[in-house]
């Protein structure tokens, strides 16, 4: 475990975080996981943010050391998407049982699955998972894939983040670690060129980031590494021979993204793929990079022309939006808005931003939203499950874009609702995403099934028809009473 | 009599099982105003959360103990006092169902003395809030086990002991995990249709059945009350369903004295006949003509479905009483178990699987055993498989995250089995391919092996 604390101790010194720098020495030693409340908690473990980070990785055999639950429970859960591989689908488990357990098997089971593995699919590497039961039990990991290194002569690499080390957010940063010490810079490419870059964070979500590709393509700019969305082993081990990086998720990867260039000088930037202006700002940030690092200027100008194509495009198709979403409001509940520009589109388009949370966010961040939003009364820390369903279920926003976990106090407060987190099943970035997003919150705005679910049953809003039997009646003065028993009620 | 297979790999491929607290959770679901509560780390409480919103599209109580690095080094008991404090202030539940994970078991903690401790230190805060312990470590069991350990433990907790003044028209009925929202429902309006009073434990039905309630509760909302589990004892008969209910069934006799019956499965003529009589013989009613009419409609849908079961080779995956509850159903109609793959090698109902053998092993072996097959039946995991072997996928049990409706889906006694039929036979019928020359070339037929004639199944 030392080697592990220590490791846990230099993902919270994050040089290139600013929250971590706003911290005196003494809160940055503590870390930046909050403690949890036992009974009060939420939110996914260390290996499940390991996890996350490296199973995009499509040729590689994914091993979980452990009991059943932590991968039986957990597999093919995620939408990013693959263009070819579909070996990261599978999933491997050494489903120790309690006579393992006992007889302290573990460490040989674990050997032997990955031969078994190694036989049966001949993946270019097999990641190695620890969890909470076998740290727990002392099960070395870094020693089996060692050995199983040499003798199998596959890259077999263990990926220290038990659960019970902290949050999902720290589990991002070992399963970084884990690429720096065993993976990125062990191959080296026979074709690097002046164009490569790497994109970091970057999940590929429902294919989102094909979205983004052709735009790269068009500008003669090659993709070593997208890590990890549908990665490859081999792209991931010569990433080191990128000229330059864009950090899409950041608080995920920062550590791998400047640790990248301090060994193999490779400059990186923060962007975002989501929403017009921060599409065209990364573009541009990225083949300023390659001409730093010493690509031909004239990118510069053919960058500009396709950011102009693209974005006249863009803008017509949200134009014809206006009209159906001008003065909707929007509550954005997610753990930190990523891309003002996306809050900018939305309120472009006469979107009115009713409140955001800002429970991950920066200060900068902060600052920004007040400027945005003109005032400071629409961010709130987090919202109980409780005032959140009281908010909406007396309409004070006309959708709320968010994640899984608030999707039902949505829901069952009769609320538009539309996913914006990793279980989303729509492509959101670059500009086509953009017109996506507007075109789904159209959507689920004006679905017609919103007025009928909220229409109380017609008998408990006049109780005087009760008694009247619809066939003395014709049938349009029946209907007629039901549609004013509506109206009535909605005024 | 199916031989059992033993896992033999040390690969896992695709696992079969969800884990045995996810499955004692389900259980404690069933009950109004419950919270169940992981004892162990974050994550596992993250992962089984997940996995039962996919399934269920529900808002889902579940909290964790949140163990961290040094509760798992000096111990979680503190963590146990604080989680269920807080769960009481916060929302009020009327059960905490304590359902402890591989990590607190391998430990060794004594969880059933912290309970004990913390409900003697709190009497007062904790009053009108029943605490009861499942041990369920991930490392043994899957859904099945998990649900009968918290079932148990509910009976053992919570009903009152001793033989009391019986309900003559009072039943209790202990359904197993493989019963759907649509089978618990079902259920109870048969044995009502007796004029009898049936009190279910765990009642999924009230539960997550998927309603819009008027405000936001945090526990549970629905299900069966924790008065109506204190008083099972005034129960005239105890009805169980599942042979992983027996332990449950077993343990309530032995508090109370209530006799009990054991159905393996309630899909299927024969055995719906036999449910049948037994509430007509406990209630002293004649069958209502409903059902009667619903158990021809069964005979129809047989005599109508059978062209397109007989002779087709299914694989099933699922745990051990679904997969005896299906298997049964499918050589009732005249199929070949070709694949048969279960979760555990505890149950007793294996080796009365109509198979020639039961795999104890996961989704890569399901795929590996059922190629040639027809049908595969298991969870949504199973889609992987059946794309790759591009053999039609029959979702049944949990999770189903890639279909709406699975709650809904109605599978027992004479009109759920006919639904089942129909089910069946249309997915065949969807997949038909027609007739060409090449396939049925007598001269290239030869040529080929002859697997395509299976010899018919033993003991038919």
């Amino acid at each position: 475990m030392s080697s592990l604390s220590a490791k846990i101790k230099d993902a919270f010194d994050e040089p290139a975080c600013d929250k971590n720098r706003g911290k005196d020495a003494k809160a940055r030693k503590e870390g930046c996981s909050k403690s949890l409340t036992p009974g009060a908690a939420a939110g996914g473990c260390a290996f499940d943010g390991a996890k996350i980070v490296l199973q995009p990785i499509t040729d590689v055999a994914h091993l979980v050391h452990a009991p059943l639950a932590c991968e039986g429970n957990s597999w093919d859960n995620r939408g990013a998407v693959s263009s070819g591989p579909t070996l990261w689908r599978t999933s491997f488990t050494t489903d120790l049982t309690e006579l393992d357990l006992v007889m302290g098997q573990g460490e040989r089971k674990l050997f032997k699955a990955i031969r078994e593995i190694k036989h049966t699919y001949a993946p270019p590497a097999i990641f190695v998972y620890s969890t909470c039961v076998t740290a727990l039990i002392g099960d070395d990991i870094e020693a089996v894939c060692k050995r199983a290194t040499e003798k199998f002569g596959l890259a077999v690499v263990p990926i220290n983040a038990p659960g019970l080390a902290g949050s999902k957010n720290l589990g991002n940063k070992l399963a970084a670690e884990a690429l720096l010490d065993h993976v990125i810079g062990t191959v080296e490419p026979d074709d690097p060129g002046p164009y490569d870059i790497n994109i970091l964070g970057e999940f590929n979500l429902s294919g989102e980031f094909w979205l983004v590709k052709p735009l790269l393509d068009r500008l003669g700019i090659r993709v070593r590494a997208c890590i990890p969305g549908d990665a490859r082993y081999r792209d991931i081990a010569s990433a080191h021979r990128a000229r330059a990086a864009m950090m899409v998720c950041s608080t995920a990867l920062i550590s791998l993204a400047r640790k990248m260039e301090e060994r193999w000088d490779i400059p990186f930037f923060e962007g975002s793929f989501y929403g017009i202006s921060d599409t065209s700002q990364a573009l541009r940030n990225l083949v300023r990079l390659l001409v730093r690092k010493g690509a031909d200027p004239e990118i510069l100008e053919r960058t500009e022309t396709l950011i102009a194509q693209q974005e006249a495009i863009a803008w017509k198709k949200l134009e014809s939006y206006r009209q159906r979403l001008q003065g909707k409001r929007v509550l954005l509940n997610t753990g930190g808005v990523k891309s003002w520009s996306v809050v900018h589109a939305l309120m472009e388009i006469g979107i009115e931003i009713v409140g955001t949370s800002v429970k991950k966010s920066t200060v900068q961040d902060k600052e920004r939203i007040k400027q945005v939003l003109k005032h400071d009364k629409h961010m709130f820390e987090s919202m109980a499950a409780r005032e959140l369903y009281a908010m909406l279920s007396e309409h004070r926003a006309d959708i709320m874009l968010s994640g899984g976990r608030t999707q039902f106090i949505a829901l069952k407060a009769k609320t538009p609702w539309l996913d914006i987190n990793q279980e989303r099943q729509h492509p959101y970035a670059g500009y086509d995403g953009m017109v996506e997003l507007v075109r789904q919150i159209d959507l689920a705005i004006h679905n017609p099934i919103w007025s009928q679910v909220r229409q109380p049953a017609p008998w408990d809003c006049q109780p005087d028809l009760i008694g009247e039997l619809p066939c003395t009646r014709n049938e349009t003065a029946y209907l007629f009473d039901e549609f004013a028993c509506a109206t009535a009620h909605e005024c | 009599m199916a031989r059992i297979l033993l896992q033999s790999k040390s690969a896992a491929v695709n696992p079969l099982k969800s884990s045995q607290p996810l499955g004692a959770a389900f259980a404690f679901l069933g009950v109004d105003g419950a919270m169940p509560l992981f004892h162990g780390s974050q994550g596992c409480t993250s992962f089984a959360l997940v996995l039962f919103v996919r399934h269920f599209k529900e808002a889902i109580p579940l909290q964790t103990t949140a163990m961290d690095e040094v509760a798992t080094i000096l111990g979680a008991a503190d963590h146990l006092e604080e989680a269920i404090l807080n769960l009481k202030n916060r929302t009020k539940p009327k059960l905490i169902g304590v359902c402890t994970t591989a990590l607190v078991e391998t430990r060794g903690e004594d969880c059933a003395g912290d309970i004990a401790n913390i409900k003697l230190k709190h009497t007062q805060e904790l009053a009108g809030t029943e605490v009861v312990l499942a041990n369920t470590p991930d490392f043994d069991g899957a859904i099945e086990e998990g649900w009968a350990r918290a079932v148990t433990a509910m009976i053992e907790g919570i009903t009152r002991s001793g033989e009391r003044a019986r309900h003559p028209k009072k039943i209790a009925i202990l359904p197993g995990c493989n019963l759907t929202v649509a089978d618990v429902e079902h259920m109870r309006d048969m044995v009502e249709s007796f004029g009898l009073k049936p009190v279910i434990l765990p009642d999924i039905s009230g539960s997550l059945d998927g309603t819009v309630p008027d405000r936001w509760v945090a526990t549970t909302y629905g299900g069966t009350s924790v008065e109506d589990i204190r008083e099972l004892g005034t129960a005239m008969q105890c009805i169980a369903i599942g042979e992983h209910m027996r332990r449950p069934a077993k343990a309530l006799l032995g508090l109370t004295g209530v006799p009990y019956v054991l159905f393996q499965s309630l899909t299927g003529l024969q055995d719906t006949d036999r449910f049948v009589s037994l509430l007509s013989s406990i209630s002293g009613a004649a069958v209502p003509a409903r059902v009667r009419r619903r158990r021809a409609q069964l005979q129809d849908a047989m005599l109508d479905g059978h062209f397109h079961f007989g002779g087709k080779k299914i694989a099933i995956a699922a745990e051990p009483d679904q997969l005896f509850q299906l298997a049964t159903f499918f050589a009732g109609l005249g199929s070949e178990i070709a694949a048969a793959v279960t979760t555990t090698d505890r149950s007793k109902i294996l080796e009365k699987v109509p198979a020639v053998s039961v795999q104890i092993g996961d989704l890569g072996d399901l795929e590996s055993l059922a190629v040639g097959a027809d049908l595969l039946v298991t969870h949504s995991h199973g889609r992987q498989a059946s794309e790759r072997l591009r053999i039609s996928l029959m979702r049944i049990g949990f999770p189903v995250f890639d279909r709406l409706g699975s709650q809904h889906k109605l599978a027992i006694l004479y009109q759920g089995t006919r639904d089942l039929i129909f089910e069946v036979a249309n997915i065949f019928q969807a997949n038909q391919h027609a007739p060409t020359p090449e396939a049925l070339d007598p001269l290239r037929n030869r040529e080929i092996s002859h697997e395509r004639c299976s010899p018919p199944l033993a003991g038919q």
